[in-house]
């Protein structure tokens, strides 16, 4: 990853009949970088991405690539391609016309579109493919046409808009080792958008976490699993029990009654904060060792682990625990200082880190609101 | 992005003027001519003058009406057979169904005239099983069958397109629910097909009333349709001020006939049941 | 559940059948019949069809109708195919509903109406100029291009509207202008709409007699208008061999239309095929 920033986004609004998408974003995208812009839906993720693409123009602020102001640059005149949501791939061309078409505009000669095409479906393991009609191919391969075309033009820049969405799970899950391999060995910066916290995780050099049309977060996957800002952040990465607590001093946080030793500095004594702590980062004791003690409210085989829903001082928590306690157990809880994550208050306290109605039933349902959006 | 677009709209332009001049204009030079006279002066001498042509007006409208439905009650089936047959005979059919229809209807109407004649096919071959002629041409049935020969195919088809949309999982359900054959078609099949009945029905009934070649054809001269009647103004006629008052007459008629249809269709903005 | 058909249901086909094709089966018998007769046949010949290509008359009608018919066509396609490719980005919902209800007129007005509206249009405007003899090739055009364009619109929107709305994105994306885009990548996806509404437009104006009827002129005579003013008077059958002829034109542009729907994708890809490895 190189250090010299290739794309930088200042002070960007921008208004769809009065609602406000996007609220002065601000950032700094670097060379060669894999950076995902992840968010739920109507975060603003991919109107930040069509403004860099530069198919809607931003009310206000710039678009600055490699030093230079991009405004009013046409799309077609920009270093940066894109793989659409349903890829967009061009019906009436077959594999091979697909892929040479960005060629075929550049007039580049037969030859070397011939040498280029190849080289492409040698990339993105199509090889034997370019007769083939774009009707006949399955999504995972159709997928594949879409990064093969926007590859061979040689873009600086690949933006990719929820370019997994419409796979299933499992050539999900194929597909973005493969998109990371071949950002690797292309070497060229990868921006893309999805919802789908797992995903930015498992791909990204730089996760950007977007909610209401703002930045809510900008760092490595880690920190933003470990260090999450505000509570929004915190529920949106992972599973959190998310928790009013008071800093009492340094290195001491008081809460669900209790008082804990923590790794967070730097607050007022006595600063109101949301306290995170992960469901796998909970330790189960008999009563007596715990801090605290809570009665389990329900319990649910997940394979790897017991996903249990506790009632702690009327507050409900989810444990993971690899040991089986039946529904009604009192439990004791422990929870080690580095477990416990602080963070100062924000417009997002209290809305979110309680499953008191929690149900993987509603989760999913969720899920797939804003997958039809 | 929003110069862009202003461009791409703009390309409707021509069309949107072409269609001002050529389409909107006419018709008000109907509206014009029918309230004033040869001179140009404001009159409502022709709106009124209509009510002599009131007979011509209703039994046009009633012969038009008799020959829709006989066009629905044969087309119905038929579209219901085309539907629910293998692609191949459907495709097939589709083609035998249209074919007459891109026929001329000047040279569809002679031969029918033709065929029920006194000299005719039909009538030689009575008599030559001894059964006597029997005079069919220049009556009101010849002038609805011709009616319904030249616009059957504009029944056929919206009711073979909306029953082949039609999933045939809705009739086996409603037959596993208990429902027998004459229920199914009731409950299930006709509310379904309303749009294309409805469709149907218009595009039967406009070309009918307003027909002008098929009356004098097959009904002779002592019979006469609106289409008619309109005709002649233009033709031989000359009052041209008669003639608008009529048709704004016949379009304000249809119109009203085509609402009421239209509450059956809702939404009517594709001409998928065109072809 | 596709089924074969019951006998029931065939002889129910075939009797509908019957009652379409009789008149037309009749018209060709009677084109070969060596008298005058429209009941009786008394003999196999084809002087009627001689009678036919001597008639000076009836193929100057024939290339007028094929002049007007190919110009109204093209134009009415070109014009449509812009119209609806403007129509599709209208984002105002009354806007839209006002431009298709306007498209829709011709095609629900009956033609006697359509036909007279215009005719008083053209004659108050021939009189505003002061010429006598207005009506004739012009104004039989404008009046075809008219009735056409409702139908290539009308088989052109739903092929935009069924478009990844994304493709013209994804054309400039890869180095296209605009026009480029709608050149290369738009165009070529619609082009089934096109060519079908094309096809409708030629056969429609081809066959048109009630619109035509009113805005013609003695200059200029198509064959529906000929026919016509032939079927007044007692006819002779080479006006059946005409229609004999008409017919199985017609029957040959339909089989090739349908063959061609439905080998046109292959037929594309093939094409393209061929020039990606040259």
């Amino acid at each position: 990853m190189g250090d010299n920033v290739i794309i930088r986004l200042q002070d960007i609004s921008k208004k769809f009949e009065d609602e406000v998408i996007l609220d002065k974003i601000n950032l700094s995208i670097k060379d060669k970088e894999f950076m995902t812009f992840l968010g739920p839906s109507g975060c603003g993720k991919t109107t930040t991405l069509r403004i860099i693409a530069g198919f809607l123009e931003a009310d206000s602020g710039q678009v600055i690539f490699e030093g230079k102001d991009i405004n009013n640059v046409p799309p077609h005149k920009r270093q940066v391609n894109t793989i659409f949501q349903r890829y967009a791939l061009f019906p009436h061309l077959n594999v091979y016309e697909n892929i040479a078409f960005g060629l075929r505009i550049k007039k580049m000669k037969e030859k070397d579109i011939s040498r280029k095409v190849h080289e492409m479906l040698e990339l993105v393991n199509l090889k034997g493919f370019q007769k083939r009609n774009i009707a006949s191919l399955s999504g995972g391969q159709q997928q594949r046409v879409a990064i093969a075309r926007a590859l061979a033009v040689e873009p600086r820049v690949l933006l990719l808009d929820e370019p997994l969405g419409a796979l299933d799970l499992k050539l999900r899950k194929d597909m973005q080792v493969e998109l990371k391999n071949i950002q690797k060995r292309m070497g060229i910066t990868f921006i893309y958008v999805t919802h789908d916290q797992q995903e930015a995780l498992s791909m990204s050099d730089t996760v950007v976490v977007m909610n209401g049309g703002k930045i809510q977060q900008i760092g490595t996957p880690i920190d933003i699993y470990n260090e999450p800002k505000n509570a929004f952040v915190a529920d949106f990465i992972g599973e959190s029990n998310i928790l009013d607590g008071v800093m009492l001093d340094d290195f001491k946080a008081k809460f669900s009654g209790a008082v804990f030793q923590c790794l967070d500095k730097g607050f007022a004594v006595n600063e109101s904060v949301d306290i995170v702590v992960r469901p796998e980062d909970v330790d189960v004791v008999p009563v007596s060792e715990g801090t605290i003690s809570g009665i389990i409210t329900s319990n649910t085989f997940k394979g790897v682990h017991f996903e249990m829903i506790v009632d702690i001082d009327n507050f409900k928590w989810m444990i993971q625990t690899t040991d089986y306690y039946p529904v009604g157990t009192r439990i004791g809880i422990q929870i080690e200082p580095d477990a416990i994550h602080v963070m100062k208050k924000s417009e997002y306290s209290g809305m979110f880190g309680d499953y008191s109605s929690f149900s993987d039933e509603l989760e999913r349902l969720s899920d797939v609101e804003q997958e039809e959006e | 992005m929003k110069k862009k677009s202003l461009g791409t709209k703009l390309t409707a332009a021509p069309y949107l003027v072409w269609s001002a001049i050529f389409i909107i204009v006419p018709l008000i030079f109907v509206l014009v001519y029918s309230v004033t006279d040869s001179q140009g002066n404001f009159t409502l001498q022709y709106i009124l003058d209509i009510g002599k042509y009131k007979d011509v007006m209703l039994n046009s409208i009633w012969l038009g009406f008799i020959a829709t439905v006989i066009s629905l009650v044969i087309s119905y089936p038929l579209a219901y057979i085309m539907a629910r047959t293998t692609a191949n005979v459907q495709r097939t059919m589709m083609i035998l169904v249209m074919l007459p229809m891109w026929m001329n209807l000047l040279i569809r109407t002679y031969s029918m005239m033709i065929i029920l004649q006194d000299t005719g096919i039909i009538n030689t071959a009575l008599e030559a099983i001894g059964l006597g002629k029997v005079h069919m041409i220049n009556t009101e049935a010849a002038v609805v069958l011709g009616m319904v020969y030249n616009y059957i195919p504009y029944m056929i088809l919206p009711l073979y397109s909306i029953m082949s949309k039609m999933d045939h999982n809705l009739i086996e359900a409603a037959e596993d629910l208990g429902a027998n054959k004459f229920t199914v078609l009731k409950n299930i099949v006709l509310p379904l097909s309303l749009p294309g009945i409805a469709s149907g029905f218009t595009m039967v009934f406009v070309p009918s009333v307003s027909t002008f070649y098929i009356s004098k054809k097959l009904g002779g001269n002592t019979f006469s349709l609106i289409g008619d009647v309109i005709e002649m103004q233009f033709k031989s006629a000359n009052n041209y001020n008669l003639g608008a008052a009529l048709s704004l007459v016949l379009m304000v008629l249809i119109i009203i006939c085509m609402m009421v249809m239209n509450r059956f269709t809702g939404e009517d903005d594709d001409g998928g049941v065109l072809i | 559940m596709k089924t074969k058909m019951t006998p029931l249901s065939k002889f129910y086909v075939a009797l509908i059948m019957i009652f379409l094709y009789a008149p037309i089966v009749v018209m060709i018998i009677f084109s070969f019949n060596a008298s005058a007769s429209t009941s009786v046949i008394s003999g196999f010949s084809l002087r009627w069809y001689e009678s036919l290509l001597q008639d000076e008359g009836t193929m100057k009608a024939l290339t007028n109708t094929l002049i007007l018919a190919v110009s109204s066509s093209f134009i009415a396609t070109v014009m449509g195919t812009a119209a609806s490719v403007g129509i599709n980005t209208f984002r105002n919902k009354r806007i839209k509903q006002l431009t298709m209800g306007v498209t829709n007129i011709p095609m629900m007005n009956p033609e006697i109406v359509t036909g007279i509206s215009m005719m008083l249009l053209f004659i108050f405007c021939a009189n505003l100029i002061g010429k006598k003899d207005a009506l004739g090739f012009g104004t039989m055009l404008i009046a075809h291009i008219t009735f056409n364009l409702p139908y290539v619109i009308l088989s052109v929107l739903p092929k935009l509207r069924q478009l990844d709305k994304y493709l013209p994105e994804a054309a400039m994306d890869l180095g296209c202008t605009p026009v480029q885009a709608f050149f290369k990548v738009i165009l070529p996806s619609i082009s089934t709409g096109i060519l079908s509404g094309l096809m409708m437009s030629f056969t429609l104006s081809l066959d048109d007699f009630v619109i035509s009827y009113f805005t013609q002129g003695p200059s200029f005579e198509t064959l529906p208008i000929r026919i016509f003013s032939m079927t007044k008077k007692r006819v002779t059958p080479d006006m059946y061999a005409l229609s004999t002829l008409i017919f199985i034109t017609i029957l040959v542009l339909l089989v090739l239309l349908n063959v061609a729907q439905a080998r046109g994708d292959k037929k594309m890809s093939n094409k393209l095929n061929k020039g990606g490895k040259k």
